[in-house]
């Protein structure tokens, strides 16, 4: 992800323009961004997260998130037993504004930042009955608002609860993977707000990109592996009471 | 807070399908099972139940128009559903409904009224007067042809339509429960007998709907009920719920015996939650009094007057019945959290475009639809029409 | 077969029905439609459009490298700026959309246009009209650095009442360099202690 980083000031209006040749399906002739070069996904890293929310606000400001509905929410997870089946889990307001004080106690504390998980072979696109949510041959899992009818299929289908249906565009709405940004070279606006590096957004088809070096040393996981979606949300010390 | 109870996804606390997704499939398990009902003279020559046979169809084509109606309401741009037809989907099993309903109404269920109706309809057309006239002269697709020949062709013709009818039937409701069935993430919904147990209950909803219009109508003109007939549709609405029976209680015991991870969560919604609308309207009420009473009704000689108020009350009953168990399907798959730490509430209002009044209207407008097809085109046995009879 | 031709005009209302069909199809389906797989390829390109808040810390670096480089020697060198700053835009007034033709118009009915993006100008392309305003360190650093239960055991988190009583972090602390005596910067941004040590 560093190649087009060096000249952001200049490429930031470039890229605007090139995106119109992709706009005018003629995406071969864009010059800057190459939707077969890239294959999107992110790093969640459990133990490096505070649970302060910036990410959970950054990405309401960056993209007109309505209050209640969530694009991306954080969940505290307090462990207290050891068959992991019954954790008590929080999320107040998505853990916008962080979380209360916790307590010290026997049991064990930790944030879970959760999003779209932007799956490969995503059951959300296989059961829209119109063709308004795909996946990108980039990889990103995306919905076109005006095409959408507002069935709310999608919303029924997706076993980790991101999408949602907007209440007064009526279209169903969820994590674009901040694909206006990445397209052009910059991260997401949730890893941009991140302090501690907790989210980072991985392009798994780029050798360059420091993650891959990360999946290859680390043991990773996907949340619901036995739904078989091809979640491309890896996350690091899941632990193994996370729903 | 707001109803939710342990934790949810942020995004689950609403629930998305209301009342009228719990509607939609009840109406079109009655287009279904009043279908089969009619099939069953036409196709299966079960002779009793010819009265009921024209009155069937109509009761189909009056649900089957009213069935759009709450998709419609609910969709958050029903002006973009015609990209169900221009651009439909494969993989989504929403997706067939555009084609499905249009082929079940047209090719299958419009044809077959038609065909069967066509001699009553020309003749209506040179008998009638004024506005009525130009609707039957439309009808008649400018053909006056009711020859012994071209009716006998209309004979073999509505018999293949029907064949095809019942695979189609079964498709109309079948794809409803595949679109629940089919969603791997919603365990209370993801099971392979949700098509099967939908199409049987839809069967013992429509059936037992044609039976209670039939003799609600037939006593609103002051006329015998025909014993032998509504005796022999009872019979076969025994069998089938029996079937319906067994096939949920296949599903529970499966459930409670694989006891996977949802179980718990599930198991702890039906006795909370649902414990009103499942344990005690659905199944004891409307599945287990029914069965009781119709089977009494076949292993004991009651008399008439009795065996009527037993068939009333157990239509009654389950209709009610299958009508929870659409409402537990629908909501109760929305209530519980996919984490499976929490539940939430569903909060119906009252006069919004997804509320109570709306779905209270959609279930009295076939009636409507239905009063305005027996006036057009009169099902009564005996009110066959003689060509010989102009001018009268 | 004469006695079957009421079924022929029958068939022939489907026939007509289907041409009509595949003629309104021909015009209303957006022309990108399967262009890339089952859906409106445009699409991809209109969601790219939506306009950046968020410049990108290498955007301020660009010219704030002063700031950049007490960072980079500091505890907060990987604590992006907009991590603390939020997005520094302005909404700008949307242009008048003109009105379509009467075709267009009854196509939007079905497939409407995309709705216009609001006009953005960021701090970083426009620092003079985009004035930013200096976080509140009493709220903004608490964020982060309350002391719970739930944080990581190696995150630096404090007390609040205990730690400071109210008196602003950038009392004593460098925002940009937050170590007690680190001597990064002195010149930074963030107001100088005035004298208040450890």
């Amino acid at each position: 992800m560093n190649i087009s980083r060096r000249h952001l000031l200049i490429l930031l209006p470039a890229a605007a323009v090139a995106w119109k040749y992709v706009e005018a399906g003629e995406p071969e002739a864009s010059p800057n961004y190459q939707m077969s070069e890239h294959w999107w996904g992110m790093l969640i890293n459990i133990p490096k997260c505070i649970g302060c929310g910036n990410c959970v606000r950054a990405c309401q400001t960056e993209n007109d998130v309505p209050d209640g509905y969530f694009r991306t929410w954080v969940e505290r997870y307090h462990v207290t037993d050891t068959n992991m089946t019954t954790p008590e889990v929080i999320s107040p307001d998505g853990g916008k504004e962080g979380f209360p004080v916790a307590q010290e106690d026997a049991g064990k504390y930790f944030f879970v930042p959760k999003m779209c998980n932007h799956c490969a072979d995503s059951p959300c696109t296989q059961v829209c009955p119109v063709g308004a949510t795909f996946v990108s041959p980039d990889g990103v899992v995306l919905i076109d608002p005006t095409y959408c009818l507002g069935c709310a299929y999608c919303v029924q289908a997706c076993p980790y609860g991101c999408r949602y249906i907007h209440p007064t565009k009526k279209v169903a709405d969820k994590c674009t993977l901040c694909y206006h940004r990445i397209t052009k070279g910059l991260t997401t606006a949730c890893c941009e707000a991140c302090p501690t590096g907790a989210r980072q957004l991985a392009d798994l088809k780029n050798p360059n990109d420091p993650i891959h070096e990360f999946l290859k040393t680390h043991p990773v996981q996907v949340l619901k592996p036995q739904m078989a979606t091809g979640a491309k949300a890896y996350y690091f010390g899941l632990d193994g009471s996370v729903r | 807070m707001n109803g939710v109870v342990g934790f949810m996804y942020p995004n689950e606390y609403a629930l998305q399908w209301s009342i009228l997704i719990v509607l939609y499939p009840f109406i079109t398990g009655l287009v279904a099972g009043a279908f089969i009902l009619a099939s069953l003279e036409r196709v299966f020559r079960v002779e009793a139940v010819k009265p009921t046979y024209r009155l069937a169809l109509l009761t189909a084509l009056a649900f089957l128009l009213d069935a759009p109606l709450p998709l419609q309401l609910h969709l958050g741009h029903p002006e973009r559903s015609p990209e169900m037809y221009f651009t439909p989907h494969a993989t989504s099993a929403m997706a067939m409904f555009g084609y499905v309903y249009l082929w079940y109404l047209m090719a299958v269920l419009v044809f077959e009224i038609w065909l069967d109706y066509r001699r009553d309809i020309v003749i209506l057309s040179q008998q009638s007067k004024g506005p009525l006239r130009v609707i039957y002269k439309i009808m008649t697709l400018g053909s006056n042809n009711i020859s012994e020949r071209s009716l006998h062709i209309d004979d073999k013709v509505g018999w293949i339509v029907t064949l095809i009818g019942i695979p189609s039937a079964f498709l109309l409701h079948g794809y409803v429960g595949f679109i629940f069935g089919s969603i791997k993430a919603n365990p209370w919904w993801s099971s392979p007998l949700m098509p099967v147990v939908f199409i049987f209950s839809a069967m013992v909803s429509g059936v037992a709907a044609v039976m209670l219009i039939y003799m609600a109508t037939t006593k609103l003109r002051k006329l015998a009920i025909d014993m032998r007939c509504v005796d022999t549709i009872a019979m076969y609405m025994f069998y089938i719920f029996i079937i319906d029976f067994s096939l949920e209680m296949l599903d529970l015991i499966h459930r409670i015996y694989e006891a996977d991870e949802s179980f718990r969560s599930l198991d702890f919604m039906v006795h909370t939650r649902l414990y009103i609308p499942h344990i005690v309207i659905q199944i004891c009420l409307g599945t287990v009094t029914p069965l009781v009473l119709l089977f009494l009704t076949q292993v004991i000689h009651l008399r008439e007057a009795v065996r009527k108020r037993l068939y009333v009350l157990s239509g009654c009953l389950a209709m009610i019945g299958i009508f929870a168990m659409r409402w537990n399907v629908v909501i109760g798959g929305q209530l519980f959290s996919k984490s499976f730490l929490g539940y939430t509430t569903y909060k119906m209002a009252l006069v919004t475009r997804e509320g109570l009044l709306v779905a209270v209207g959609l279930t009295i407008l076939p009636f409507l639809f239905l009063w305005v097809l027996v006036k057009l085109l009169p099902p009564w046995p005996e009110k066959s029409l003689h060509p010989a009879a102009a001018g009268d | 077969m004469k006695d079957a031709g009421h079924l022929f005009r029958f068939a022939g209302l489907f026939v007509v029905a289907f041409l009509v069909f595949l003629v309104v199809r021909g015009y209303v389906v957006p022309k990108t439609f399967g262009q890339y797989g089952h859906y409106r390829g445009a699409a991809i390109g209109e969601i790219a459009q939506h306009p950046v808040k968020f410049a990108g810390h290498q955007t301020c670096e660009g010219c704030h490298s002063d700031i950049a480089d007490t960072k980079t020697k500091g505890a907060h060198a990987h604590v992006n700026c907009e991590a603390c700053h939020g997005a520094l835009f302005q909404n700008l007034p949307a242009p008048p959309q003109p009105k379509g033709t009467l075709y267009e118009r009854f196509v939007a009915l079905i497939v409407p246009p995309p709705p216009p993006a609001p006009p953005i100008l960021l701090h970083a392309d426009d620092p003079a009209t985009v004035v930013p305003t200096k976080p509140d360190t009493l709220v903004l650093c608490v964020r982060c650095h309350t002391a719970s239960a739930a944080k990581p055991k190696g995150f630096p988190q404090v007390d609040p009442t205990v730690h400071m009583g109210g008196i602003p972090c950038e009392t004593c602390h460098n925002p940009h360099s937050p170590a007690i005596g680190s001597d990064a910067g002195q010149g930074a941004a963030a107001s100088p202690a005035p004298g208040g040590a450890k």
